[in-house]
């Protein structure tokens, strides 16, 4: 008796708690995107594709979307390729290994609101130190805020100084599963340290480094901490950086609007399922190759 | 995303090229490798380290020397680098200041930080032994099951997840962040793969010799075995519930708040911002992280790392 029933007790909490709390919330976005569905009257009736026709009209969600992958873009590639060189050099013999390691994974420890508030102010277009540093350099002050790409620049700063040292840790452990022999016989070869990298050390890290992608891609893609509090959830004046998920924000709890706010979500989570089945597809091509 | 958890390296590496490089930069490459192959730091690696540090350390610092002076320092010119005197005022306003709610702030995240940690460490162990080690029809699939909840962004059911807080009446009640997050699949799974390695069969099979029940050997051989685990899975869940922040200004309010909103609402309710208030605020919401961090960082990243190879 107890052989046969308590495994299925043991594993009934995780399962019973992510049936209610995880997985009927996202199915239950499918029907409520399906109703004009509104906080204070509740479901107001079933109206079809509507919420997902004004979506694709709605440029405001067209916009959010190129903000979230602008952002990807401009942060992700730069952190990766950062942690791999930082893993790279603290492979190395060295000196006080444990002093650097912990401060590389500092940030990772810190409050984001925390960040996003001291990042706010080191980047503020008056007092702002980088602006006061770039004006020893002649450069005229920058409306951090006020543009797209400036904007987007201040958020990837945020998202690298809190996560680069996180994945050069885990890159630095993928790497000293690498033979050592390896780099032996290419030195005697004559391999520079560049070709080293290139050639042996990023071949080999290629199943943690898909990884690392498709873990910062799925973070990525609902970003919202960091832009909400450099901003608010309309992402600035002209909306220049607001991601899909302060979308759904403001059309949910600003403006009330469940039913055309889960329109998005369910398109934000189809998005991140296809993306993530296109990475699995490339990375499985990859490792055939 | 089955595979990717569980990478090792098994590619071959492309054979390098004949060497391109000029012999002199050859022949100081090769001294400084040495013969185990492990390549020696030079004075540059310690620059570009050191100078890494620095980066991730000042804007911490930065916050300190803010938080320690008045209002006006954030936008002095030339820039204080130096903590002031003025912390202990600013704390007593911070506490004072009545929009924020700076206290209740941080008694609602400690209180779900540790009673996440505490029920995500027993629920995970609980499901992964049971995955790891007992025999019942369905394991596999179920085993699939909790990896497959760890690439679904389940954040994006926000809204019915909300409503879901409605109907319980939860709402802008700290029960609605603790109770949709007691368990998770990572918790589990990464449980599950420390039982496979670190509980063997026969001290399971003694045990059930000797007469115990299946939640005795969990409680009385499973649990002590698996504290390195344990204590690391706490500290994650600590950190992350402690940071969170999407779900919180989803469903609690500026009265009833966690300590990332508290500090957020000192961030947008200024007319003229209060930036030593605000640092302060940073600090103190920052603290509790760092003391935790000194205390078990070793373990920790330790666990990031083994994380990656395992």
């Amino acid at each position: 008796m107890d052989l046969r029933v308590s495994p299925y007790l043991f594993i009934s909490p995780f399962f019973l708690l992510f049936a209610v709390f995880g997985l009927f919330p996202l199915l239950y976005t499918v029907w409520v995107s399906l109703h004009d569905w509104t906080l204070l009257g509740g479901n107001q009736g079933f109206v079809g594709l509507d919420n997902y026709v004004r979506l694709v009209q709605d440029e405001k969600f067209w916009n959010s979307l190129y903000n979230t992958f602008g952002i990807f873009l401009i942060a992700v590639i730069p952190q990766l390729l950062l942690a791999m060189f930082l893993a790279d050099t603290l492979s190395r013999r060295i000196r006080a290994v444990n002093f650097f390691r912990m401060g590389l994974l500092l940030p990772y420890l810190t409050s984001v609101a925390a960040v996003a508030i001291v990042f706010s102010q080191l980047f503020g277009t008056q007092f702002g130190l980088v602006n006061y540093a770039l004006g020893f350099l002649g450069i005229d002050p920058i409306n951090w805020q006020g543009g797209t790409l400036s904007s987007w620049a201040v958020i990837a700063v945020m998202v690298d100084w809190r996560w680069t040292g996180y994945n050069a840790l885990i890159y630095l452990a993928a790497m000293s599963a690498i033979p050592r022999d390896l780099y032996e016989a290419a030195s005697i070869d004559g391999a520079s340290r560049m070709r080293q990298f290139w050639q042996i050390t990023v071949p080999m890290l290629r199943p943690t480094i898909i990884f690392t992608v498709i873990v910062s891609t799925i973070g990525q893609m609902q970003l919202f901490t960091e832009p909400v509090i450099f901003g608010d959830v309309s992402g600035g004046t002209q909306g220049q950086f607001q991601t899909t998920m302060m979308l759904i924000f403001e059309e949910a709890f600003r403006f009330n609007n469940y039913g055309y706010g889960s329109a998005i979500a369910w398109m934000l989570f189809m998005l991140v399922v296809v993306i993530s089945a296109l990475n699995a597809l490339l990375s499985s091509r990859i490792k055939g190759a | 995303m089955t595979t990717t958890l569980t990478p090792p390296p098994g590619a071959v590496p492309e054979p390098a090229a004949p060497g391109d490089t000029p012999a002199a930069k050859r022949r100081r490459k090769r001294k400084n490798e040495g013969s185990t192959g492990v390549r020696e730091a030079t004075p540059l690696t310690y620059i570009g380290l050191s100078l890494t540090v620095l980066l991730s350390v000042f804007p911490l610092w930065w916050m300190l020397v803010v938080a320690s002076r008045d209002s006006a320092a954030a936008s002095a010119r030339p820039p204080y680098m130096w903590p002031g005197g003025n912390l202990l005022e600013n704390l007593e306003r911070l506490f004072a200041n009545s929009s924020a709610n700076f206290q209740l702030g941080l008694v609602n995240s400690a209180i779900s930080s540790t009673i996440l940690a505490l029920s995500v460490v027993l629920f995970s162990s609980l499901a992964g032994f049971a995955l790891a080690k007992l025999k019942f029809r369905g394991r596999n699939a179920a085993a699939v099951g909790v990896v497959l909840t760890m690439a679904v962004p389940v954040q994006i059911g926000i809204i019915p997840l909300l409503m879901l807080m409605e109907w319980f009446g939860w709402r802008g009640e700290i029960t609605a962040i603790i109770v949709p997050f007691m368990v998770n699949g990572f918790g589990v799974f990464m449980m599950r793969q420390y039982c496979i390695q670190a509980i063997p069969d026969e001290l399971l099979e003694a045990a059930r010799m000797d007469g115990c029940s299946t939640f005795r050997i969990y409680w009385n051989v499973v649990l002590p075995a698996l504290r390195p685990a344990m204590v690391v899975l706490g500290l994650l869940t600590f950190m992350t519930q402690w940071n969170e922040f999407t779900w919180a200004l989803a469903v609690l309010t500026p009265a009833n708040p966690t300590v990332q909103l508290a500090i957020n609402q000192l961030n947008q309710s200024a007319y003229s911002r209060d930036f030593a208030l605000m640092f302060t605020g940073s600090v103190v919401a920052t603290l509790p992280l760092l003391i935790l961090f000194f205390v078990l960082g070793r373990q920790l990243i330790g666990r990031i790392m083994e994380g990656a190879i395992k």
